[in-house]
């Protein structure tokens, strides 16, 4: 057989719905995919919105914020709150709300302007108010934290309902 | 398919909708991005494939993206990531070609590139079959912080005042 028609039936079963935070970490959102389950980053919303209709007149990405984000922001943060916090919770409300579970880093490298870290921490309280399994974890910085690391990110999927493994343990 | 849409050209809506962009990472003694390129053109997948210092950018359909990851990750399972990304390769608002300077962003993964080493060495491990205990797990999880009680504060407040 064909290997890219191999691969091509390789169909994706019911997996979790998991929030990465860091919204754009690399090693959050391949271990996650690794796991088979499904990573929900910043990603998923800046593509939905380059991709559709009708904002092709927005260049400042990656913010691509138009009045409508703001209003839509609305729904996770009062009116007081700086239009950057409520655009940029347009973009991770949707995916906390739709989030099955969650990873949360401690000190994260997640950094930015006052709207980047208010939106962090209001993205990181409204993930822990909700009701789902969330693990929380240091960046590991020794081997041994590595295999720690990468073991509690293992159980922890495990034990999401209808998870199962991709890529397989020793199939090396 | 993303052939047809390439032979479109220049059109009024956004530029691959309905595709997917993953870029990979590799980390790797043993492996290039050229490896990679490689092994992606092999199955001569309707994606585009840019290959870039760090490892390739692939785009494309949904399952085709999925079956040249797939194949992509064999190579060298411990070594190589993958993340989404919102914009397609070469947008204009994005691709430094247009704009001119540093391309911004990429401080994230710079960050993380950092300790992706350990997180390789915990897959290979992982992939060996190794096991932890639960108490050995402990390590990676963030200490309780205590909380400040009355008496330290009042004590911070008559040492300032």
């Amino acid at each position: 057989m064909n290997v890219y028609l191999k691969y091509s039936i390789v169909m994706r079963e019911i997996m979790a719905k998991v929030f990465i935070y860091p919204t754009t970490s690399l090693i959050l959102s391949d271990m996650v995919e690794r796991l088979g389950h499904i990573p929900l980053g910043s990603a998923l919303s800046v593509r939905d919105t380059v991709q559709q209709g009708g904002v092709e007149g927005i260049d400042s990405p990656p913010l691509n914020m138009t009045p409508d984000d703001a209003k839509r922001g609305l729904k996770w943060a009062a009116v007081e709150v700086p239009p950057g916090v409520r655009g940029r919770m347009s973009l991770l409300g949707p995916l906390i709300a739709e989030a099955e579970a969650a990873i949360i880093m401690d000190e994260p490298l997640a950094f930015g302007c006052m709207g980047c870290a208010r939106t962090n921490e209001l993205a990181t309280f409204l993930l822990k108010e909700a009701d789902i399994p969330v693990l929380e974890l240091n960046y590991p910085q020794t081997d041994d934290e590595g295999f720690a690391f990468v073991m509690a990110i293992k159980e922890f999927l495990k034990g999401l309902e209808g998870g199962e493994q991709k890529a397989g343990d020793g199939n090396e | 398919m993303l052939q047809d849409k390439l032979k479109e050209g220049i059109r009024d809506g956004p530029e691959y909708a309905g595709t997917v962009t993953k870029y990979v990472f590799i980390e790797s003694n043993h492996t290039t991005p050229d490896d990679l390129a490689l092994h992606a053109y092999e199955l001569a997948a309707p994606v585009m494939i840019k290959e870039t210092c760090f490892g390739l950018q692939v785009t494309g359909d949904p399952a085709d993206v999925e079956a040249v990851i797939a194949r992509i990750r064999e190579v060298d399972p411990s070594h190589i990531f993958v993340k989404d990304r919102g914009f397609p390769p070469g947008d204009a608002r994005r691709c430094r070609a247009n704009m001119g300077g540093a391309r911004p962003g990429y401080f994230g993964h710079e960050a993380e590139a950092g300790v992706l080493r350990y997180v390789s060495y915990g897959l290979q491990r992982m992939y060996h079959g190794d096991s932890l205990s639960p108490s050995e797990l402990e390590i990676i999880h963030p200490k309780e912080r205590v909380e400040l009680s009355n008496e330290r504060l009042l004590e911070i407040f008559n040492r300032d005042a």
